[in-house]
């Protein structure tokens, strides 16, 4: 990874030094065993999963126009795809939390993938129109304030045409100056959160330094993760 | 005038920041470690440095919290 790296928190600890409860025990069980006893199971862990998913969506819903058969047809494609996700990777639960958290997880990573799509659906973004007079607004910047920090936006501007690449800028435009959610855009470009995030944050790094370097922000101690 | 306070915000990156594969891999953890009534920051300082800067993963985070405080069982 170029500048984000997946390092952080010894769970050794956890992983080893914690048996895993006697309800976590019974979900890995039941999803390892086979016929009636997994079906069982599987119907179980999908109600539960569908509850979460409800929730999660009600809970995000509120900036979006979801009408009640979306709302359900989101929730329950979320709950599908991540009691699938939870099959397919059971055996990698290691016992470092409760299985139900750990199954949870799946249901937000769905959840968001999701209104991802739902996002594209109700929403109009030019891609590749760069909203520069939003920029003055999204950095709190009162109109009797605009003067001064024109040559700071030029500079800004300047470092984002010349210093990013192509990816970087339209990532950064995307996010930053359009307001396009990061599940969104990697949707849009067939990548994923990770990948795009990843963009963003090189493209940050990199006009920090560009400003940095003209004289418009303050240099800061700086060293790649 | 004070250009970084608010370009901060804008262009802030945190070297420590473990991405967004990183912070799925131990979010069950860092809520679990919340939920028991201990600060995670300590423990996971780039997985709580990613949720700073990542308003994806962040919505994760307060979801996947409330459902494990909750709507479990």
């Amino acid at each position: 990874m170029s500048s984000v790296d997946p390092v952080d928190g010894d769970v050794s600890d956890l992983a080893l030094g914690r048996t895993v409860d006697a309800e976590s025990r019974l979900w890995v069980q039941g999803l390892r065993a086979a016929g009636s006893e997994r079906e069982a199971v599987l119907a179980r862990l999908h109600a539960l999963l569908l509850r979460v998913a409800r929730h999660e969506v009600h809970r995000r819903s509120a900036s979006l126009q979801l009408r009640g058969p979306e709302f359900d047809d989101l929730a329950n494609q979320a709950a599908d795809d991540a009691l699938l996700a939870i099959t397919a990777k059971v055996d990698g639960f290691r016992g470092e939390s409760r299985f139900t958290t750990w199954a949870y997880k799946f249901v937000m990573f769905e959840v968001s993938t999701k209104l991802a799509r739902h996002f594209w659906r109700t929403t109009t973004v030019p891609m590749d129109q760069q909203d520069w007079d939003r920029l003055p607004d999204l950095l709190g910047v009162q109109p009797h304030e605009r003067a001064e920090w024109h040559e700071l936006l030029v500079a800004l501007r300047r470092a984002v045409d010349e210093d990013l690449t192509d990816r970087q800028r339209r990532v950064f435009v995307a996010i930053a100056l359009n307001g396009v959610p990061i599940d969104a855009l990697a949707l849009e470009l067939a990548s994923n959160r990770n990948a795009i995030y990843k963009s963003l944050f090189d493209a940050r790094r990199k006009l920090r330094a560009s400003l940095a370097a003209n004289g418009y922000l303050p240099h800061t101690a700086s060293r790649r993760p | 005038m004070n250009h970084e306070s608010s370009l901060d915000k804008l262009l802030a990156t945190d070297p420590a920041d473990v991405g967004c594969d990183g912070t799925f891999e131990l979010l069950h953890v860092y809520v679990e470690v919340e939920l028991a009534g201990q600060d995670p920051q300590p423990r996971f300082p780039g997985l709580a440095a990613h949720l700073r800067s990542c308003k994806a993963c962040r919505a994760d985070y307060q979801g996947l919290l409330a459902a494990a405080a909750g709507l479990d069982g």
